[in-house]
């Protein structure tokens, strides 16, 4: 479970979170949601330490990031797997040598033992066979589904996912999103995931937060969203006037 | 003015930092000879030509200044290479040569991990970036210039005789007599100390515009192009101070 208590950063003049507390459950699909500029990208980066709070705590199970000094940090981060919006890929290393590298760096396993593990991360995400291309052979879905793999090989205990879909048709941004929802399930991660496609939401949503110019503005499931009825959310939820249209037929 | 004391500050942090305790030392080895290959095997070919044809030129005007001066031995043109070589082309060219290959190849390689947040990937695995990125590269210029600057004395060397030879100035002997004539280790030491600066100022620098970058593609190209810049100021600088005070 991560914690985040009153959680304030500026940039400058400018205050981008102000004041976030939310809790994010273990095993289940925490969205952040919002419009571009709310503060979705620096609340991920305060949760997984690339930014400093200037004021509040984060709890990682009761162990505070932001009072942990740089060994501290780098040492519950091998805790974290992270997939970026580009998927931040290693372009000089393989699809393999980029999976493995968390093990090469922070395990004793055996050249074997981690050849199986990134095979088994590989299957995992449907994409065994692929070892020995480089990320620039990939297509977007692919690199996506690679960047898992590398996020998970570790057996994370956090796992946090910027924008999984962006760039994504629908077809495949749906495969991406079952395949973090399974497993998070199945290996009982504490998954964040920074969004704002609707269908992941609707999909995936076990727990929403909705963000609107740097405050927590809604907090919910993905079936109690459809209830709103107006608002910053139902103007985020249904953005254009064919959807609200819609809403508005299927209400009455 | 305020600015450079900032960026001063950044960077010896920065320098700090980049050689703390690696996490797993048979990864940094393997980085370290990685940037080895890279940045040793991969500048021969460019050093190597360039300073077959330093070694020529330098034979060429100088055989061309001392004909005109009948009291001096053409065999000395073999000394006259061989010093110039080692103790100012040798080092000073083919670092400013570097600077341009290796530190913005460098700095261009960091900026684009930094703007499409490989490096970020790095940090989240719990890796120490400043140290496993920016440490391997200095370590390996550091080890490699010094190879690539003997290499370039060694060649010099032969673009001299086979100018000289080949254009009549002088015989294959008597080169060979001037080169062995006078040969001093000092010599020799001063090269090796302006090679393992430049190497650390090329490298370092690269580095810190690299890793530092904010922005894009364009703020990429500028940190790449001050890298250059900026690291052939420092090398001509300090390449005179080293001449001052050691000479």
């Amino acid at each position: 479970m991560i914690e985040m208590i009153n959680v304030k950063k500026s940039f400058g003049e400018h205050q981008v979170l102000k004041g976030i507390s939310a809790v994010f459950e273990e095993g289940k699909c925490n969205l952040i949601i919002g419009k571009s500029g709310s503060g979705k990208t620096v609340t991920l980066k305060c949760l997984v330490g690339l930014f400093e709070p200037d004021e509040g705590s984060i709890l990682y199970d009761n162990r505070d990031i932001t009072k942990m000094d740089f060994d501290e940090k780098k040492k519950i981060r091998q805790e974290f797997g992270m997939l970026f919006q580009g998927t931040a890929l290693f372009d000089s290393l393989t699809v393999e040598e980029n999976i493995r590298f968390p093990l090469d760096m922070f395990t004793d396993m055996s050249d074997a033992e981690k050849k199986e593990r990134v095979n088994f991360c590989l299957q995992k995400v449907n994409m065994s066979g692929t070892n020995k291309k480089y990320p620039g052979e990939l297509s977007g879905g692919m690199k996506k589904r690679v960047g898992i793999a590398r996020a998970i090989v570790n057996n994370p205990k956090y796992l946090f996912c910027d924008e999984p879909n962006s760039g994504l048709d629908p077809k495949t941004a749906l495969i991406i999103d079952r395949l973090i929802k399974e497993l998070t399930e199945e290996y009982n991660m504490t998954t964040v995931i920074n969004t704002h496609d609707m269908n992941s939401v609707m999909s995936i949503g076990d727990k929403v937060i909705f963000l609107h110019e740097g405050i927590k503005y809604w907090e919910g499931t993905n079936k109690e969203i459809l209830e709103i009825t107006s608002g910053e959310l139902f103007d985020f939820i249904f953005a254009s006037d064919f959807l609200k249209e819609l809403r508005m037929r299927a209400k009455f | 003015m305020l600015k450079l004391f900032e960026a001063v500050g950044e960077y010896l942090i920065l320098m700090r930092a980049s050689f703390a305790r690696p996490e797993k030392s048979k990864m940094y080895w393997l980085e370290t000879m990685r940037q080895c290959y890279s940045i040793g095997i991969g500048s021969l070919p460019i050093i190597a030509i360039i300073s077959l044809f330093m070694g020529a030129v330098t034979a060429v005007q100088f055989s061309y200044q001392l004909r005109s001066i009948s009291l001096i031995p053409m065999w000395w043109m073999g000394a006259i290479v061989r010093k110039s070589m080692i103790l100012e082309l040798a080092p000073t060219l083919s670092a400013l040569l570097l600077a341009g290959k290796v530190g913005s190849n460098i700095a261009s390689e960091l900026g684009t991990m930094r703007i499409s947040e490989q490096i970020d990937a790095y940090e989240i695995m719990g890796v120490n970036t400043r140290s496993y990125l920016i440490g391997p590269k200095i370590v390996a210029a550091v080890f490699m210039f010094p190879m690539l600057v003997v290499i370039s004395v060694f060649l010099g060397i032969i673009g001299g005789w086979l100018a000289g030879v080949l254009g009549n100035f002088y015989s294959s002997s008597e080169y060979v007599r001037g080169v062995q004539d006078g040969m001093k280790s000092y010599d020799v030491f001063i090269m090796f100390i302006k090679s393992v600066l430049f190497a650390f100022i090329i490298s370092s620098i690269s580095c810190y515009k690299g890793y530092t970058v904010k922005g894009g593609a364009v703020e990429i190209g500028i940190a790449s192009t001050q890298a250059v810049v900026q690291s052939s100021v420092v090398v001509i600088v300090v390449n005179f101070l080293v001449a001052f005070l050691l000479l």
